[in-house]
This record gives C-alpha cells, sequence and structure tokens, in this order.
C-alpha cells in the first residue's frame, strides 16, 4: 500500500494486494470447507469424536478466515470499533452455544429419571 | 461525506502520501457511520443465530422415535448447496473489485451471478425441505426437526431477503450507476452475504456434518 508515492501506481498497487488478499482468501475458503466434508462422506477417521474435533477445528478456522479475508476486519478499520464488536460477539456467541449445552446437559444427566410408564415423559424421548 | 472531498485529490495527481493514504480509507470504507452501525447489526444477528445454534445443541438429539439426521441427510445435496453458497460469496467479491475500479457492467454481471447463484442455493433448500416433508420429517414430528427448520430456515430466509436487497440493487445500479450512496449500499449488503455464509458454516459443520457422525 505505501510501495509509491504517485497516485496512479499506487492505486494500481492497492488493487492488485487486493486481489491477491481476496485469491488467497478464496483459495484458503475453498480447502477448508472441501476437507471436512471429504472427511465425513469418505468414511471419517478412526473415532467419531476425531473426525467431529477436526471438522469443528476446521469450520473455526474457516470461520476466521472469512472474517479476515472477506469481511476485511483488522485493527485498523472503523478505527477497531468493527474488532472490538466481532470479539465481543465472539465471546457472547461462545457463551450462549457453549453454556447452554453444558448446563442442560449435566440437567439431563443429573435429574432424577423419568417413570417410563406409557404416554410419561420418558415414552417421549 | 469525507469521500467526496477527499477523492478530487487523490485524481488531480497529488503526490502527497499522506493524502492518498486518507482518501484511500475513506473511498474503501466510504460512509464510515453506516458501516459500523450495519456491522454492528450483523453483530445482533448473529447473536439470534447463536441462540438458535444453542438451541439445536440441546435438542438436536431428541428424535421423539423419529427419524435422526443419519436417515434424513443427503450429504451430496448438503456439499452442492455449500458450494453455491461459497461460490457466491467469491463472485461478490469479484463484483466488489470491479466497483472497486470503476466498472459498472463488470460489477453488475457478477452481482447477476452471485444472484442466480444464491438463487440456486434456495432452490436446493427448498428441494431438500421438500424431500423431508413428503417423507413425513415435519418440524412437528420431533424437538430435533423443530429446530433443525428454525436454524437452517431461518438461514434461507436471510438469503431470500438478501436476494430481493441483490435485485434492489441491481436496478439501482442500472439507473443512477456506481454512486457513493450505491458504493455505500452495495458494501453493506457485501457485509450481509459473506456473514450469510459464514452462518453457513456453522450449519453444514455442527447440524449436517456432527449430525451425521455422531
Amino acid at each position: 500500500m505505501t510501495t509509491s508515492a504517485a497516485s496512479r501506481p499506487a492505486d494500481h498497487g492497492h488493487s492488485h494486494g487486493n486481489k491477491q488478499r481476496f485469491i488467497t482468501g478464496s483459495a484458503l475458503a475453498v480447502l477448508l470447507t472441501a476437507i471436512p466434508f471429504w472427511l465425513v462422506m469418505s468414511g471419517g477417521l478412526h473415532s467419531g469424536s476425531a473426525t467431529a474435533l477436526t471438522i469443528f477445528a476446521f469450520a473455526m478456522v474457516q470461520i476466521v478466515v472469512h472474517v479476515v479475508y472477506f469481511l476485511h476486519v483488522d485493527t485498523k478499520s472503523e478505527g477497531g470499533w468493527t474488532l472490538m464488536a466481532t470479539l465481543f460477539t465472539a465471546i457472547i456467541v461462545v457463551l450462549t452455544i457453549v453454556g447452554s449445552i453444558w448446563v442442560m446437559y449435566h440437567l439431563d444427566v443429573n435429574m432424577m429419571p423419568m417413570p417410563t410408564a406409557p404416554g410419561g415423559m420418558g415414552a417421549m424421548r | 461525506m469525507s469521500s467526496n472531498v477527499a477523492m478530487p485529490s487523490r485524481h488531480d495527481g497529488s503526490v502527497a502520501t499522506r493524502t492518498w493514504f486518507v482518501a484511500t480509507e475513506d473511498h474503501a470504507h466510504g460512509g464510515g457511520a453506516t458501516l459500523i452501525g450495519f456491522w454492528i447489526y450483523l453483530m445482533s444477528d448473529a447473536l439470534i443465530f447463536a441462540s438458535l445454534f444453542a438451541v439445536f445443541g440441546v435438542l438436536g438429539r431428541n428424535y421423539a422415535g423419529g427419524p435422526g439426521p443419519k436417515q434424513l441427510f443427503d450429504l451430496s445435496l448438503v456439499a452442492l448447496n455449500t458450494g453455491l453458497l461459497l461460490a457466491s460469496s467469491i463472485t461478490f467479491g469479484i463484483a466488489m473489485m470491479a466497483m472497486e475500479s470503476d466498472r459498472v457492467k463488470r460489477t453488475m454481471f457478477w452481482l447477476v451471478i452471485t444472484g442466480l447463484l444464491g438463487l440456486g442455493f434456495l432452490y436446493v433448500e427448498m428441494h431438500e425441505f421438500a424431500e423431508l416433508v413428503a417423507q413425513g420429517a415435519t418440524p412437528q414430528r420431533s424437538a430435533f426437526l423443530s429446530i433443525f427448520f428454525t436454524l437452517v430456515g431461518t438461514h434461507g430466509a436471510h438469503v431470500a431477503f438478501g436476494l430481493i436487497w441483490l435485485v434492489t440493487m441491481l436496478i439501482q445500479i442500472g439507473q443512477r450507476g456506481l454512486h457513493v450512496e450505491n458504493r455505500r449500499r452495495i458494501v453493506c449488503l457485501s457485509m450481509f452475504w459473506h456473514f450469510l455464509d459464514i452462518v453457513w458454516i456453522g450449519v453444514f459443520t455442527f447440524v449436517y456434518l456432527y449430525g451425521v457422525i455422531r
């Protein structure tokens, strides 16, 4: 971006840099999508939980790739406020999803067993 | 606003590096207040999806004796859909680059391609929903299916509204060209579109792929 002082060549360099960035982001996004699909559709790793952890890791990385390369969130955009809003949202999103699953799982495990009479709550599950 | 003032200084051959830098910042993110505001909206939308994902995480195994993900999901169809949406995100990026170099026809062309890919995505999704309903796997069947249709349907509704917005923008650009307001709107729409692709990453990983292997 600061390679040239003259406005025209600088402009060209800027858009060229954007293009390069965009191609990198697109290639990464395609790769990070294709690998988890291939992994699951070809039968997965030896254990189900290893496959699950792998595809979740790929999803996390791909979300970061999209946010950085496609949405251009960095420390400089809007004086850092988009980054602050994004990090705050990420924290809330993780708290909501992980917290809900955690709390409800333990509730499920620690509740007294339901009567399994026909038509009772046990039969609903 | 300030981009109007700053842009001439960029095109009249000014060699002051500092002036140029400020101009591009404004040029690339014209309408700063709108963009940060729209970003906050997207983040609040992310929270809606977060609560839907949380509900799916809690209810996703409550099949009520009905069919589960293994019987219902056709991963090749999901892969096709994922490809369509990812491709539309990439073609929107190409349209954005065409807009940055002031090529109106090229911008419109890539926006049309993006819209067609989005339409394809919705078609495949509706086809999938129709198949599920035909098998008796309706939202009323189990808690799992209720939240499946709510989560995936909410995402689909966003894509549908994004398409309406996209068609509106195509008409606007066709009539008035790429003026400052239209550029700002297109930047917002591109953020919206990329955001929907990000939500879809969560959907295909958590709902479809994880649903099939667990």
